[in-house]
């Protein structure tokens, strides 16, 4: 499964659906909606946090949210 | 009387709400490039005409009125409280103009609330920058509202930004979203419990737990029947409403914003690609942190003795230059000695606040959030607690008002209680004061100095100690809390010198005038309890001549002695004593125990108290430190500050929780008295027991 936690630096991709129960809604509202395009910036050592540029939004969150948020490359 | 008009600036983090909140009022409100820099209400006044005043009110950031944080809670129950007196007549939403359309989530909300409602797109001086164009006529025309396009930087804008605000009758008020789109069925249920009711403020109302004042108790019970709903039903709905008004968003955006990203210069993945280096990234943080305590341990210690001796030598002509008597004894020998000891590290404070604010302001302090955050969490602590424990080092209340956008409860409250750890510019001049005293003036290695190195690792410590107790409180703490994590990466900005300034001027003063109060007070009734005294007290002249008839002592030794004598039978000396035993083992003398329990309001009072007790009765004018310098223990003999005694003290300022404010703020932050209690109590035992450990150890 191919989620933004499996991307490789420099990688972009696109969000698909995900699960309210999983992912908090506030990542939601910061523009990390299914169809929008993510790129992954920056890892930090261990792989945790994640740099994000998620359609001009720079965010960091932690591998464990990640890891729930299925991708489709681009 | 002239009509006021309530403002509310609801925005973003980040988005410069504070920076035009301070162009419209006037005022210094702090101003920094972090997201939750201002976590609780402002107000101030503003003219917009010559008989309109506006009543600005000043707001933490928030994504949505959906909130998750403590800071987020103020700016919702502000909007649904209709009957508070702060309840806005106008709201202005401050946007972001580089990210419009994330900003324009939090509009549609407000909108949809029934509020009239501004939007005042800032940042306008980055636009070309960016390669960024506005259509604003069809924009205001599609959100059916009235824009101000401003820049709060530049001051550009705001004369049609007030008049907007004066004229804020004309705005409609029509919703952006029909909220039943939502889920058509549970809204019609909805309007037909509550017929006369706003259905997306009920709304609102059932998703999230918010206080809400007034609301009538039996509405409250209907409202919980509809929470039976199963709540990741909830949260569907939620996440549809979010999806819903992004759609709206994106047609809106899509025919009045271009960007042309080619055009854009882009100094941030520049600069990233270098700061957050796994590994260069790291370097630079410790060399930032090393080059601000090499700022504060040396290059402040040239105005710092400056002050010292210029207050030395005030005490001394105060005496001089009044008439003789009580109230000029008060003066010279217990508040300006007691003063001295405040003023003394406003360079070191500035410093620390002049380090941090820039930190904040070039956009790097979430930066460190990003490198720091998996280190921290082994500890039981966030990314974000790097920034309380960071600016800890100035002040711990501040510091524990930052934790507030710590998302989750466990690492919030673990934050708190390790804080007052930290070493706190209060605890310097105890510390200055006596590493001068006890450790030799040596060079090692031919640039450190062995009281620098000491200095360093009483920090060093307080990190330390902050760290190991988070440790332990997460392995020990059952606090159930769910995990989240998520921190936005603001633009670099070149740092504003004024509000670098004025962060500066405002936190040093609050600060000076903060601890200045509890000193005055402190050592005007140290004073009176060192002057005054029963029985023995009032004889002290004769006794003390009888004691020495047979010796032959000049004039002066005479009156040191007496002096001795008087300020040991005083009223404080008596209770001194009475605390003795308590202090004794940690190798104290009486003087050392009273000013350790009054510094227990506040740490600085330490040194004040000592100048204050030691001045009283004393005709010279020596320094603090000379005085305390030739101290003698009553029991062993030799100096009182030596080596042994000493540590012992530091140690004892390291752990101890000696704070009234920091006690009151954890309280106010924690909600209970509990958290408090409990970290005074344990913090005081460590401090009891290291330093005591460290006394019999090297004496
Ligand atoms: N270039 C530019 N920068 C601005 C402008 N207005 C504010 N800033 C900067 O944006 C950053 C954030 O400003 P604040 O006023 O603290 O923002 P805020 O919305 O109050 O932030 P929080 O209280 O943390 O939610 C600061 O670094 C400001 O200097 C502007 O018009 N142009
Ligand atoms: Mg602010």
């Amino acid at each position: 499964m191919l989620t933004i936690a499996t991307l490789k630096k420099g990688q972009r991709a696109t969000i698909l659906e995900f699960s309210v129960d999983v992912v908090p809604l506030k990542l939601l509202e910061m523009g990390c909606l299914p169809g929008n395009e993510v790129e992954l910036v920056q890892i930090a050592p261990f792989q945790d946090p994640l740099y994000l540029n998620i359609n001009g939004s720079h965010l960091a969150i932690r591998k464990e949210t990640a890891e729930k948020i299925e991708v489709k490359l681009i | 009387m002239a009509k006021q008009i309530n403002v509310a600036l609801i925005g973003n983090p980040n988005t410069g709400k504070t920076s035009v909140f301070n162009r419209l009022t006037g005022l210094n409100q702090q101003v920094g490039n972090y997201p939750g820099i201002t976590v609780e209400k402002k107000q101030g006044t503003c003219k917009l005409s010559r008989n309109v005043k506006a009543h600005v009110i000043d707001l933490p950031g928030t994504y949505s009125l959906n909130a998750s944080s403590l800071d987020e809670n103020v700016v919702i129950e502000l909007l649904l409280n209709k009957n508070d007196k702060d309840f806005p007549d106008v709201a202005v939403v401050v946007a972001d103009v580089e990210n419009l359309k994330r900003n324009l989530l939090l509009f549609t909300q407000i909108k949809d609330l029934g509020i009239p409602t501004i939007l005042a797109i800032n940042m306008a001086d980055r636009m070309k920058r960016k390669a960024i164009s506005l259509d604003i006529e069809i924009l205001e025309e599609k959100l059916e509202t009235k824009i101000a396009l401003i820049s709060s930087r530049k001051n550009e804008g705001f004369d049609s930004l007030k008049e907007l605000i004066t004229n804020f009758g004309k705005l409609n008020n029509k919703p952006c979203l029909n909220a039943s789109v939502i889920a058509p069925e549970y809204f019609n249920r909805l309007r037909k419990t509550f017929p006369n009711q706003d259905l997306y403020k009920l709304w609102l109302v059932i998703t999230q737990d918010v206080n809400f004042g007034k609301l009538d108790r039996q509405e409250l019970k209907v409202v919980a029947s509809f929470k039976t709903e199963s709540e990741s039903n909830l949260k569907r709905l939620q996440q549809k409403e979010t999806i819903a008004r992004y759609q709206f968003i994106n047609k809106v955006l899509k025919e009045t914003l271009i960007v042309d990203a080619a055009n854009a210069k882009d100094l941030r993945s520049r600069l990233d690609r270098v700061l957050m280096h796994k590994f260069w990234g790291y370097i630079i943080f410790f060399g930032i942190l090393l080059l601000i305590f090499q700022a504060i341990f040396d290059w402040s210690t040239y105005p710092m003795d400056w002050i010292d001796s210029t207050f030395a030598s005030f005490s001394e002509w105060t005496k001089s230059a009044m008439p003789a008597g009580d109230f000029t004894n008060l003066i010279a020998e217990g508040i300006i000695p007691g003063l001295g000891g405040i003023v003394i590290f406003i360079p070191q404070i500035a410093f620390l606040f002049l380090f941090i604010s820039i930190l904040e302001e070039s956009g790097y302090m979430s930066r460190v959030v990003f490198l720091m955050d998996r280190v921290m969490r082994r500890f039981g602590l966030s990314g974000k607690s790097v920034v309380p424990l960071i600016s800890g080092t100035a002040c711990a209340i501040p510091a524990i008002m930052a934790t507030r956008n710590i998302e989750n409860w466990k690492e919030r409250l673990i934050t708190i209680l390790v804080t007052p750890f930290t070493t706190c510019a209060a605890r310097l001049p105890v510390y200055l004061i006596i590493i001068s005293l006890v450790i030799p003036e040596q060079r090692v290695l031919g640039i450190f100095t062995l009281q620098g190195l000491s200095l360093l690792f009483m920090y060093f410590l307080g990190f330390a100690s902050a760290i190991v107790s988070a440790w332990l409180l997460d392995r020990f703490l059952k606090v159930k809390s769910k995990t989240f994590f998520v921190v936005e990466m603001p633009n670099y900005k070149l740092p504003l010198f004024k509000n670098v300034a004025i962060t500066v001027l405002e936190k040093t003063k609050s600060f000076v005038f903060g601890a200045g109060k509890i000193i005055l007070a402190i050592s005007v009734i140290l004073w009176v309890l060192a002057s005054y005294g029963p029985g023995d007290f009032n004889n002290a002249e004769s006794i003390v001549n009888e004691q020495h008839i047979s010796e032959t002592l000049t004039d002066q030794e005479l009156d040191t002695k007496i002096a001795a004598f008087k300020l040991e039978h005083s009223y404080i000396g008596i209770l001194g004593k009475g605390i003795e035993p308590a202090v004794a083992p940690l190798g104290y003398d009486w003087k050392i125990g009273i000013a350790i329990v009054s510094s227990f309001a506040a740490r600085e009072v330490f040194v004040g108290t000592l100048a204050t007790i030691y001045s009283v009765g004393s005709e010279e004018e020596e320094t603090i430190k000379n005085r305390m310098a030739a101290e003698v223990n009553p029991i062993l003999g030799g100096p009182l500050f030596n080596f042994a005694s000493g540590v012992s003290l530091l140690l004892f300022y390291a752990f101890a929780m000696q704070c009234m404010s920091t006690i009151a703020i954890v309280k106010k932050e924690t909600n209970s008295w509990k958290w408090p209690i409990w970290q005074f109590t344990v913090m005081t035992a460590i401090a009891y027991i290291v330093a005591l450990g460290a006394y019999q150890f090297l004496k």
